[in-house]
This record gives C-alpha cells, structure tokens and sequence, in this order.
C-alpha cells in the first residue's frame, strides 16, 4: 500500500504488523490503534493553540498597527510556549466556598467540548477520524457541552460576577446555537447527507458558499457567536463583569479554558471550511489525499484569518442588540435561506436538470440556489432597513414627545419641527 | 460465562446509569442533581449506540444533555439562592413515587424475564421487550451502512404523509402554540397594550 495513496491506511497496516509482532493481535490490536489515534488528534489538537495564540496575538498587531510578541526566540515565536511555562507554575487557587468537584470538572469539559469536535473533521478522503453518517448532528450535540462547561465554571466559582457571566453565556451560547442548525441544516439538504465527509466530497465542482452564501453567512457568524470572542464577548466584558464566568481561575485551569476557545475558534474556521468552503477538494485532491490536507488546512487558516479579522475590527455588542439580532434578524433568515434552498433545489431536479448536459448540472443548480439566496438576502436588508427606521423613529417619539408636550402644552410646533434635536435644545430655544 | 466487548461496555453504563440515578434523587444540591442527571442522560446515550442508534443517540445528546438540562440548571440558578441551597429531597407524597416506582420496575421484569421464566423461550409478551439477541441485519455490509439505511428510512417515514407527517406536524404545532403562551405569559402587562 502506498503512503501517498491512503496515508492513514499505510500507518495503520505498518502499526498492526508492528504490534501483531510482540503479540498483540485481532481486537486488542484495533483497540490499541483506535486508542493510539484518539491520542495523536487530541494532542494535535491541545499543541495547535501554541502556534494559533501566536499567529492571532501578531495579526491583531499588525491590525492595530504595532507588532505584537516580538521577543522571545525569532520574531517572538517562543513567547505562547513561555506563557504556557508561567501558566503552569503559577498557583493554582481554588475560591473559599466554590463547589470543588465541578470548579475543577469544568475546564476540563470546556476543552473537551471543542477536542471531541475533531474526531468528524474529514482532512482529507481518506484521512479522517471517524465518519459519522450523522456528523452534522454530532458536532452540535458535542458543542452544546461548551455552554454547560461554561455555566458550571461560573456557577461554581462561588463569585457573582462570574455567576453573572454564565448567565449571559447561556442566553448567547443557547440562542445562538438555533439559527446555527438551521444554517447546517443547508448544506446537509444540499449533499443530502449528515456524513463530513460527504458533505465536502459534494462540493467538489461548486462550493456551498456559492450555492448557499446567507447559510454561509448565518453559520460563521453564529459560530463565532458560540465561541465567544469579540464582538460577541459579553460573556467576559471587562468593564461591566471583571472577567466573566472564569474570573476566579488561575494557572492552568484559566490556561484550559483559554485553549479551548482559541482551539474552539480554529475549529469554527475548520468547520466553515468543511460545511461551505469544499473542505479537502481541490485539483487532483481526490488521486492525492496529502493534497487534500493542504487544501483543507489552506482553507481552515483563511475562514480563521476571518475569525481574527471581526475580532480586531468590530466593537463589542451590546447584549440586547445580541439577542434581537439572533432572533429577530438571523433566525428568520435561516428559515428563510432553508424554505429557499427547498424550494429552487427541488423546482431545479423536477424540471430543469434533464436540459443540461451532465457536465453544466452543478454549476446551473448552484447559479440558480445563489441567484435564490443573493433575492433572499436583498429582501432581508430591505425588510431590516425599514424595521430599523421605524424603531428609530417610534424611539424618538417616545422619548421627546410627551416632555415636549408636557412643557409646552399644545402648542403648535409639531414634533416633526424638532423630533430630531436633543431635548436640551429645544427647551432651552423655547 | 464470558463477556464480549458490548456486553462489558453495557455493564458498566447501567452501572453508572443507576448510579447516578440514585445520585439524582439522593444529592442535597440541586445542581449536583442536575449533573448526576446529565450523567443519567449521557448513559443512556451510549446505550442507544449499543443498540445501533446513533441518530437517536445524538438526539438524547442535543436535547437531553444540551438543552433540558442546561434549562433545568438555569432555572435553579436564578430561582435559589445560590450555592447553599440544600433542602429535603422529599415531600409528602413520596410514597406514591416509591409505589410507581415499584410498580414500573417490576412491570418491565416481569415483561422481561417473565417469559424465560415460564420457559417459553426469548419471545417476549411485548414485542420489542425480548431478551433475546438483536436480529443482525444480514442484508448490510456492516453496521455503519445498517445505520445509513435507518437514518434514511427515518427521515422517509417523517416526511411521508403515509407514515408520520400529520403527528410531527401536530407537535410542530403544539410547541409552536406552548411557545407563543408562554411568550405571552412571560412578558410585561405594559407591553400588552
């Protein structure tokens, strides 16, 4: 068997020889290899923050025109592994009165939570962790743990900042979790399949951020939302909370939840990567799967470039800006951008597939779902534009109309004379 | 007698599933509570996948795990005091629970072993409660593609007006309906005008 063929099958052949030559043969070997490979991902996984703390902390230096870490070891490449040194011989101080069990139970799910999303990441077509047939379903119910990690973190810490903030990461972390299955929701309608794997395999000629860009759009965006950083990071507002829900954590256990969301946030990027971005095709990606994993890393390191773009750029929102734009803006589109998808995929099968040629279906059906989705997202904007106008201006009158009319009477100066001036103005004109 | 790989992880999560179970009506925090129940709800995951279930697995996980408990905790926080919040874990109708209890428990035997028992072999007075060996399904190739089949029959028999469309509609509807109710319950009386 080649290596360049089936590089994850080459490995395993070569370990079974291995370990069928000091005894260890039929289910204890596939136990061992099963375990083995649990351990190589995972690792991957927890050393992956080292490299990804680095790379952010420099790109939001150079997004805030300075440098960033530039001193231990060349251009500062060392200073996450030193941090991670001080990290873990600082003191490790459990609060008077925290619960300790779950104080304690809690990072580790935190880090887990996001680890265990890695087991149905498909890096290439034949180098993946397990191909689940329901994987989409999977990495949801695994993401849901994060929000209770989170809450028992906060909850157990015995301190009402940190209690306040598990209360905000609930009403983000849980809202938010809906218009994300419902943007997954379309990617899987499109590859008609819950399996990673085979949804990236069904991208091979148009990916879904074409054929589906508002699922596209929904899924990073609320993505970003579950992982917590800005602008969703009202789970940690310094100003309003101190730190949020892990105020009282130090050491490793702070460091264990700070990898878990940077890892969280790399996976967000690995998973818009597989869902919208075509994950491992690519040109001659089906003959060579190590092309593969170039390409999907390729793509996981610019849908994370785009993490760290709206983390640099964006101001923190506000938390009832966060929950209307989740339920009144983003989960109606997602409905929206599912009934559509519905609807032109199956009008496209039932009626206009047979007067393509063979070649052509793909890109005429994802033509037509874009064409579908950009009329969906004018009318979205269009419909956002006017309900933000009207709430505006029902604002203002609520808020200048009865003081104007309190002080004036009835006079005849309507409130569209002044609506808009400040009402220190107007008093002061009159 | 000798254990294969299924049987011993069965053991162990019935273990733990009965555990925590009694951890669940024994703990004095509420939210030790609420996790031993997660623990319940994360056991009777891995039974559904002993069982070649994993849609349905995931699903305990999405709902059970993801959503009803962290409901469930949220609604201790904000409505107890926190932290030291310990109280009786009884109240007076405790009886009762213990007699249905019972009663549920030894039903589910009885329908389980009763059978065996009176030597009439694995069948079963209930279907779908024997003892007896899951039927293999012989026409797959393995079990991952015994599972793809399922999910897609799943999925066939809730979208087919001949099988279950008109049910997962009306429960569409119901929640929809509890969900508008306790919108309206829930918010201010100023806002109603």
């Amino acid at each position: 068997m080649d290596f360049f063929l089936n590089p994850l099958g080459f490995i395993r052949e070569w370990l079974l020889s291995l370990l069928t030559s000091i005894g260890i043969t039929g289910p204890a070997g596939d136990f061992a290899l099963i375990v083995l490979g649990t351990v190589v991902v995972g690792g991957l996984g927890l050393t992956l923050p080292l490299a990804l703390i680095y790379i952010e902390r420099r790109l939001i230096g150079r997004f805030q025109d300075r440098i960033g870490p530039n001193r231990v070891g060349p251009e500062g490449i060392f200073q996450t592994v030193a941090d991670a040194i001080k990290l873990l011989i600082k003191e490790d101080i459990t609060p008077l009165g925290a619960d300790k069990f779950i104080y304690n139970l809690a990072p580790i799910m935190a880090v887990v939570s996001v680890l265990t999303m890695w087991a149905i990441l498909p890096f290439s077509y034949n180098v993946f962790g397990t191909d689940l047939n329901v994987g989409a379903l999977y990495f949801v119910s695994v993401g849901s743990l994060g929000t209770l990690a989170i809450m028992l973190g906060g909850w157990a810490s015995n301190n009402k900042y940190a209690l306040l903030g598990a209360f905000r990461t609930v009403a983000q972390m849980v809202c938010y979790e809906v218009p994300m299955i419902l943007a997954i929701l379309v990617p899987v309608l499109l590859a008609s399949s819950m399996s990673m794997n085979a949804i990236s395999a069904a991208q091979d000629q148009v990916w879904f951020l074409f054929s589906a860009p508002v699922a596209a759009f929904i899924f990073f965006l609320t993505s970003v939302a579950e992982t917590g950083r800005a602008p969703f990071d009202l789970l940690e507002a310094e100003s309003e909370i101190v730190a949020g829900f892990n105020i009282e954590y130090s050491g490793m256990k702070f460091g264990m939840f700070f990898v878990g969301e940077f890892l969280h946030a790399f996976t967000v990027g690995a998973l818009t990567a597989t869902l919208f971005m075509g994950g491992w095709t690519g040109p001659f990606a089906d003959q060579y799967p190590l092309l593969g994993m170039l390409y999907f890393s390729l793509k996981a390191f610019i849908a994370y470039f785009v993490v760290i773009w709206m983390r640099a750029t964006f101001p923190r929102i506000r938390i009832d800006h966060m929950l209307e734009l989740n339920w009144k803006f983003l989960v109606p589109l997602a409905l929206g951008s599912i009934v559509v998808t519905m609807l032109v995929d199956k009008l496209y099968a039932e009626f206009l597939q047979a007067l393509f040629v063979e070649g052509a279906r793909a890109y005429v059906r994802g033509g037509l779902l874009l064409l579908g989705n950009l009329a969906l997202a004018a009318g979205a904007m269009v419909i956002a534009t006017r309900a933000a106008r009207y709430m505006r201006l029902k604002e203002e009158s609520d808020k200048y109309m009865p003081v104007v009319e309190a002080e004036h009477g009835h006079d005849d100066h309507g409130h569209d004379d002044h609506g808009h001036e400040p009402h220190g103005v107007v008093a002061a004109a009159h | 007698m000798s254990l294969d790989a299924s049987q011993f992880v069965f053991l162990v999560t019935a273990l733990v599933i009965v555990v925590s179970a009694l951890f669940v009506v024994t703990a004095r925090n509420l939210v030790h509570a609420a996790l031993w129940l997660i623990a319940t709800f994360a056991g009777m995951a891995v039974i559904f996948v002993l069982l070649n279930a994993g849609f349905l697995a995931l699903v305990q996980v999405v709902v059970y795990i993801g959503a009803i408990s962290i409901l469930i905790i949220f609604a201790i926080m904000l409505t107890r005091r926190v932290m030291q919040d310990t109280g009786p874990q009884t109240n007076a109708n405790w009886y009762w629970g213990a007699v249905v209890a019972v009663g549920v428990l030894v039903a589910a035997l009885t329908m389980l072993q009763l059978p065996n028992a009176l030597t009439l072999g694995a069948s079963s007075l209930v279907p779908g409660f024997s003892s007896a060996p899951l039927p293999q399904p012989a026409e797959f190739a393995d079990a991952a593609a015994f599972n793809t089949a399922t999910l897609a029959n799943l999925g066939l028999a809730l979208s087919s007006p001949d099988h279950y469309l008109l049910p997962l509609l009306l429960v569409g509807a119901l929640l929809a309906v509890a969900m508008v109710g306790s919108i309206n319950i829930a918010r201010d009386d100023k806002e109603r005008e």
